[in-house]
């Protein structure tokens, strides 16, 4: 019974969805009071039915009810528990209802946490959404019916995809589609002052913090995706430019670009015209991202199926959204008048070229990851675009913007002057240099791409903490405060900022240094055997048999020696998935915060010995670490007190911050 | 009238930026296209020389080798008609098996055997990489015109 009543409530869902866009849309431009009612108590109907239906497909997967597809075709009983709750996101059916169930939280969120915002916009926001919500519902329920029964039911089910079984893939699914989905809300702020024509610096305060979680959460999402893919897959690397995370890469390019000029739109009233093009395209390469990792288009882990159908209607939907709101666009935004002028140097200047530098880098990730493609589709024949061009376009893109990062927080608003930046910034930049010339000789070696890497990181650090100290004695001159009462006086928001760019120079350290100098060794091993890398050497002990609770397999025991002594011992596995006969590298790895030891099982050897691979890769882990500081940026700065302040004070805190 | 001035400096300045930064994304991008070819294709000498590109098919049953030091494995791809020889130095990825689909990325080297630098299979136990399945069935194609 569970799977029809969960059935049962996704189509009462999609019901709910089509009266709400209905009655809100209508209402809010008509101006009917009571329809407009609707909106708010219908999101948390939507929600509610949407997460009851999910907890059905979870209990059919954790009772492991083989008469469900869904969970035949991913589950199966000797599956530990964890997995098959995670299955349950881990085939396509599921992951859909696990995006539907993400959009109607954020319509709930929406809905519980916009008390300041005028009743028709909320109502607008909410019907726009629903709009979304209907095309997701309907794809859901005509397309991949996660509930559909299996007749006669199977004996056992045929077992999650051994990669997904994996702690990482538990929360990777649900925080990258927090972000992928979190998108609609500023994109359905943005069509609703579109339609309203009220496209002022309130509806970019009220768009901010929604814009920043969403980010947020896919920055995580996306990181979790990275670290999976360098433990899981057995290869050591972290991002392969494969068309897959270059689906989600492109959505967070365009966001990152979209919070930055939404901070301009909201303190200056600039770039008004160019923040709801941002919206617009940031959902819409979500959308795009949804369509290439569900549709088939693209084999991957993710694409599960090659079924036409879903990607018709995906791609007849991303046509809709995308067409109907450009149409809007063009029509409603030449009404639009321009903000607060600027000259060239100022901080609008900088956000503009940071904007401009990262749409043109997701525009070339958009060319390398669509073209094969059209080929393909246009029957030209196979061709792929590999990481050279990634790697050869990209980074050239990034640095001035990664340049820029130092400049614009400490730039001023409207008019800022050369000499002036100069005097602030030169003992930041001396530093940079200098220390940027000589870090690469304590690794031993000194290359121009690390001294390169590492003059962006320091840079961006030390601009930061200058940024940091100036605003600190500028708060402690002006009024009677101590340094440490400025300190805490300091708005968390101006926080967040300076934690995601240091989030950023962490990354950039990290990727630098592992491209720098990563030990790759891949050698033939017999018990007893050694292999040296770096300061380490690596014993090969012994091979024991391995039974799990859904495979069998080896695990290697290597001894970890440091001139001659034994200093750890780390258990690399090769295993064997038995329900679908898959073989599965475990890699063994020492996590340090400067380097990771990195073991993998290779294959045997028919006299008994194995191919292993043997990395050593300095700094690694800084690449997440600093994935997770602009995330946490993110939080901060959407924790600031004055989105939960009324926004009454709003003119003269404009000021303020303006002259800051 | 000077503000305009500068605003237009800056737009045209911005627009040369753009311009030069599209002409050097197109030009990396031409230089990394790697095209993908059938064995068959291969054989028939379509291949440009000294490029690199793609090779997909089923890996030839009884085909798998090692040299002496174990790293060095020696396969030959068939799409059913034709199969070339390929050479990979590394560690071959979990899926790669005997008779099931394969896709290789590399040069061929003076003695038409394929040095390959990659070597990719599928991600679970159901599909193909969609370049071998590919080259599967441009080899039937090319059987049922022959019949």
């Amino acid at each position: 019974m569970t799977p029809e009543i969960g059935h049962f409530a996704i189509i009462l869902a999609l019901c709910v969805a089509i009266a709400q866009a209905f009655f809100s849309l209508v209402g809010a431009t008509r101006g009917y009071v009571n329809w407009m009612a609707v909106s708010r108590p219908s999101a948390y109907v939507l929600f509610f039915l949407t997460a009851f239906g999910f907890c059905c497909l979870v209990v059919s997967f954790l009772t492991n009810d083989f008469s469900v597809l869904n969970v035949a075709s991913n589950s199966n009983s000797q599956l530990p528990w964890p997995y098959r709750l995670a299955a349950s996101w881990g085939s396509h059916e599921g992951s859909l209802l696990l995006w539907v169930l993400m959009l109607s939280g954020w319509m709930a969120a929406v809905a519980r946490f916009s008390k300041g915002v005028p009743k028709d916009m909320l109502s607008l926001i909410l019907g726009v959404m629903a709009i979304v919500a209907i095309g997701f519902y309907s794809f859901l329920l005509l397309t991949s019916n996660p509930f559909d029964r299996l007749l006669p039911p199977a004996m056992d089910g045929r077992d999650l995809n051994p990669l997904l079984q994996d702690p990482g893939m538990v929360i990777h699914p649900p925080m990258l589609y927090m972000g992928y989905v979190g998108f609609s809300v500023v994109f359905a702020f943005a069509i609703a002052a579109l339609i309203s024509g009220r496209l002022d610096t309130t509806w970019a305060r009220w768009s901010r913090p929604w814009t920043t979680i969403a980010w947020a959460f896919l920055t995580v999402g996306i990181a979790l995706g990275s670290w999976w893919a360098y433990y899981e897959l057995g290869w050591g690397g972290w991002w392969f430019w494969d068309p897959v995370e270059n689906a989600s890469f492109m959505p967070w390019l365009c966001g990152t670009a979209l919070m930055h000029s939404l901070l301009v739109t909201e303190k200056r009233g600039s770039f008004k015209i160019w923040t709801v093009l941002l919206a617009i395209i940031t959902f819409s390469l979500s959308l795009l991202g949804t369509f290439l990792v569900r549709s088939g288009v693209l084999t991957s882990v993710h694409a599960f199926a090659t079924d036409p159908e879903r990607g018709v209607f995906i791609l007849g939907f991303l046509v809709f959204v995308v067409g109907s709101s450009l149409l809007l666009f063009a029509w409603r935004a030449p009404k639009v008048g321009l903000g607060g002028r600027f000259s060239l140097i100022s901080r609008e200047s900088a956000l503009l070229a940071n904007n401009v530098l990262l749409v043109v880098a997701a525009a070339s990730v958009l060319l390398g990851t669509l073209y094969p493609l059209f080929l393909d589709a246009l029957g030209f024949g196979k061709i792929s675009v590999g990481p050279p061009y990634f790697d050869a376009v990209f980074v050239p893109i990034m640095v001035p913007a990664m340049f820029l990062m130092g400049i614009g927080p400490i730039a001023r608003w409207k008019k800022s002057s050369v000499p002036e930046l100069a005097v602030k910034l030169k003992w930041a930049f001396a530093i940079a240099v200098i220390s940027a010339l000589l870090m690469p000789f304590a690794m031993g070696d000194w290359s121009i791409l690390v001294s390169f890497g590492l003059l962006m990181a320091t840079w961006i650090a030390l601009a930061g903490l200058v940024n940091l100290w100036t605003r600190l004695k500028q708060m402690s001159s002006g009024e009677d405060r101590t340094l440490l009462g400025s300190f805490l006086a300091i708005p968390n928001a101006y926080y967040g900022m300076l934690f995601a760019h240091w989030g950023v120079a962490v990354f950039i350290v990290g990727v630098t240094l592992v491209n720098g100098y990563e030990v790759e060794k891949d050698v033939k091993m017999s018990l007893g055997n050694t292999v040296t890398i770096g300061e380490y050497t690596i014993r090969l002990d012994a091979l024991k048999d391995l039974k799990g609770p859904n495979y069998t397999g080896v695990e290697g025991s290597m001894a970890i020696l440091v001139d001659g002594k034994e200093v750890d011992r780390m258990f690399p596995q090769k295993r064997l998935y038995t329900v679908q006969q898959m073989p599965m590298t475990e890699a063994a790895i020492d996590t340090g915060f400067t380097r990771d030891l990195y073991i993998s099982l290779g294959e045997p050897l028919n006299d008994g010995s194995w191919v292993v691979r043997v990395y050593l890769k300095p700094f690694v882990d800084w690449i997440w670490g600093g994935a997770f500081l602009m995330a946490l940026g993110g939080v901060l700065a959407v924790s600031d007190r004055r989105y939960r302040r009324a926004s009454q004070d709003e003119e003269n805190r404009g000021e303020k911050t303006a002259s800051s | 009238m000077k503000p305009r001035y500068k605003r237009f400096i800056l737009v045209v300045v911005a627009l040369a930026l753009l311009t030069l930064g599209a002409m050097f994304v197109l030009k990396a991008f031409r230089s990394n296209l790697v095209f993908f070819y059938t064995p068959t294709e291969v054989l028939a000498g379509q291949v440009p020389q000294g490029q690199a590109f793609r090779i997909g098919g089923m890996v030839l049953e009884g085909s798998v080798g090692r040299e002496e030091d174990g790293l060095t494995v020696r396969f030959e791809v068939t799409d059913t008609l034709e199969s070339v020889p390929v050479q990979y130095t590394g560690i071959l990825p979990d899926l790669f098996q005997e008779g099931k689909g394969v896709v290789a990325q590399g040069r061929m080297n003076a003695q038409a055997i394929f040095i390959a630098d990659q070597v990719l299979a599928k991600h679970d136990e159901n599909y193909m990489p969609p370049e071998a399945a590919e080259a599967l069935e441009r080899a039937r194609q090319i059987k049922m015109d022959n019949q």
